[in-house]
């Protein structure tokens, strides 16, 4: 067919940061099918350097007010590895708990803030308000919820205060975590069956499209990865978290003011589908029972689904959550400071998964604990070669369809990945002067 | 009396502060009572010819963000800056205590020309700002109580005392004391002394009080053990913009 399309949204809605999609076919060929990243430079490996290890993690939680958690705790973990400081067992679990919050968190807001209006063909939330009350009301609980874990034990849910290098400046109460927990298992389990049984009458508008592609993830083989372990790939298997740089491959594109990524293939994803792929088995019980009833299985390479995948992370997070508090109550809260002697000054590595995907921090220290090199590899920046390979598959697919439909499965698709653009464009080029 | 409209908007920012407006979870239904949201473009596809009252966050660095900016301001009535980065320049402004090409040829390298840069500016530096919440995140509770002001016609009441006077309020351990560093005595108050209630430092996210004592605050703090040096270094994180001494 000889069809001429141009599409051009500018500055797509319901996402983090500012992209443009641009669509270009002439006479049947596609000449261009990408996601324009204009959002503006930030310059954060800028600010890091000539810091002191203090003050990295309050630093590069400003990089994105979404992630601020994920940044914090992948930052410490960098500076931690870098200045050899030991963390406790109670502070490895607090910060997974911390993750699984802010997980949720993230994954609620994404799927029935950011994308369920398009599954309701509505233009916001707002509109819900009227049509849809207990909806939108469970959906408000279930985010407070979710920001009560991160307000509890790091003392506030966007740029945490207590989260330190070597553990935490203050601690939660057992008062305190009992409550959560009963919290969790009553109004968080009843909101969530409720969204759970509106979203699966509404799982039919979701796009069927399919492209394979490479799913890198972080893994564990004892626990669905979040907090730590190797670089898992769909296509190659495990990598030690060191290798992270010839894994990622970052490359600048001129279209977009974020780099691209690309290992076995000429893209790969990150994020909650990647992570449901590699990790399906290690999922609690009733997080894989609820993937049955949205009749997702694992592998799945339907973008459209990372939406879906992020819910049933969702049962997960509240599952793993409840579990960590019960083990935290049960040994009692130990009253101890952090550990912020450092033993030795060099370069260290933290990989973390946050909700978009597998992020990096890499910090080199020296003798006076400042910051001489910094990088960070941002789960959004993995993503964007993928989402153009998707695009240009997508469109010759469905290009007999009008054009506003066309516009809206690529909107739609974009808003799937949950990117976060005003992260992937804080850090580009890693060059650093000696 | 129809409700008021209004609208948000974002530049260069990490959207903390409008996230921070979505985790009004429990005032978001009464706040949607008291005003209409009509632009908004991180949670809704809308978009207005005017507005009553605009919440913008973020900095300008960019000469797109000039023209925007001033387009915003031309279809609002009030206009809101939300978040230290809006107010004065916050964390973003650090990119300008260094030479402009130098930044760019350390992120971008011979490249650096592809993507435009300009030095970071506050909202005021641009166009006229009528009410400012500051914090990074602004704090919530300031937030509501502005758009419950404006709402209702009243003047907002906005503290210009410094975060001691709210540490002391909550019958804080004075973090200084615990050989912690310290911005409260010259910070501005509002975020109810956050920080130092977690146990931690103030780091003057919420920028200076208007008549701060810059140099007795490097005295004192030189009396705590922080160099001048390392205590302006600290200084200017969020503050570089109102830092006056070298």
């Amino acid at each position: 067919m000889n069809k001429d399309l141009n599409i051009k949204v500018n500055h797509l809605t319901r996402v983090e940061g500012h992209g443009d999609i641009v669509v270009d076919m002439k006479q049947g060929i596609l000449k261009k099918a990408q996601l324009e990243i204009v959002e503006a430079p930030r310059f954060f490996e800028a600010f890091l350097k000539d810091r002191n290890f203090h003050e990295a993690a309050l630093i590069t939680s400003r990089i994105c007010g979404i992630c601020s958690l994920g940044h914090q705790i992948t930052s410490l973990k960098a500076t931690e590895d870098a200045l050899g400081l030991e963390v406790s067992e109670q502070t490895v679990l607090l910060r997974k708990l911390l993750i699984d919050g802010a997980t949720f968190q993230s994954n609620i807001l994404h799927a029935l803030f950011l994308v369920t209006p398009d599954l309701l063909n509505v233009s916001s939330v707002f509109p819900l308000v009227k049509s849809h009350k207990d909806v939108v009301l469970a959906a408000l609980r279930l985010k407070a919820l979710a920001n009560e874990i991160g307000d509890l034990i790091s003392g506030r849910a966007i740029h945490p205060i207590r989260c330190i290098p070597g553990g935490f400046s203050k601690l939660p109460e057992v008062a305190e975590l009992e409550l959560l927990k009963h919290k969790l298992n009553t109004q968080g389990r009843d909101d969530l069956k409720f969204i759970v049984d509106v979203l699966s009458t509404l799982l039919g508008n979701m796009p069927d499209f399919t492209r394979e592609t490479e799913y890198i993830s972080l893994y564990q083989p004892s626990e669905y990865g979040l907090y730590d372990g190797t670089i898992k790939s769909s296509d190659a298997g495990e990598y030690p978290v060191s290798d992270y740089l010839s894994v990622t491959n970052e490359y600048i594109v001129s279209h977009s003011t974020a780099k691209h990524a690309k290992n076995k293939r000429s893209s790969y994803m990150v994020g909650a589908l990647a992570r449901f792929n590699n990790s399906y088995d290690l999922l609690s019980p009733g997080a894989k029972a609820l993937a049955e009833k949205f009749s997702l299985s694992a592998p799945n390479y339907n973008p459209y689904m990372n939406t879906i995948a992020q819910v049933v992370e969702v049962v997960h997070c509240i599952d793993e959550a409840v579990d960590i508090i019960d083990t935290l109550l049960d040994r009692g809260i130990k009253d101890e400071e952090a550990n912020q002697a450092p033993t030795r000054y060099g370069t260290g590595i933290g990989a973390t998964e946050v909700p978009r995907g597998i992020l990096f921090h890499e910090y080199t220290y020296n003798r006076k604990g400042i910051i001489e090199k910094a990088n960070c590899i941002i789960p959004t920046g993995q993503n964007l070669a993928n989402i153009d390979d998707d695009m240009k598959k997508l469109v010759p697919e469905i290009i007999k369809e009008s054009k506003e439909e066309i516009t809206h499965k690529l909107e739609m698709l974009v808003r799937a990945y949950d990117p976060c653009i005003s992260c992937s464009v804080h850090m580009l080029n890693v060059k650093f002067e000696n | 009396m129809s409700k008021p409209r209004i609208a948000i908007f974002d530049f260069t920012s990490c959207e903390g502060c409008e996230l921070n407006k979505l985790n009004f979870e429990n005032e978001l239904l009464d706040i949607l009572e008291l005003v209409d949201i009509v632009e908004w473009r991180e949670a809704m596809d809308d978009k207005a010819e005017e507005y009553d009252i605009a919440f913008v966050e973020g900095s300008i660095s960019t000469p797109s963000c000039v023209e925007r900016i001033h387009k915003i301001r031309r279809k609002a009535k009030i206009l809101v800056a939300l978040g230290s980065c809006a107010v004065f320049g916050g964390i973003n402004h650090l990119k300008n205590m260094r030479p402009t090409d130098a930044v760019r040829e350390d992120v971008y390298g011979d490249q650096k020309y592809l993507f435009p840069t300009i030095p970071v500016m506050p909202l005021k530096a641009v166009v006229k700002v009528d009410y400012e919440v500051r914090g990074c995140p602004m704090s919530s509770q300031e937030f509501l109580h502005l758009l419950k002001s404006l709402v209702l016609g009243r003047k907002p009441e906005i503290p210009d005392y410094a975060v001691c006077v709210e540490c002391k309020l909550a019958e804080n351990e004075c973090v200084l004391d615990k050989g912690m560093f310290c911005l409260g005595p010259i910070t501005r108050a509002g975020c109810g002394a956050i920080c130092p209630s977690n146990s931690f430092y103030c780091t003057g996210c919420r920028g200076l009080i208007s008549n701060p004592n810059q140099e007795g605050a490097l005295d004192m703090l030189k009396e705590y053990g922080f160099s001048k040096n390392e205590a302006l270094k600290r200084m200017e994180l969020f503050c570089s913009s109102e830092v006056l001494i070298k």
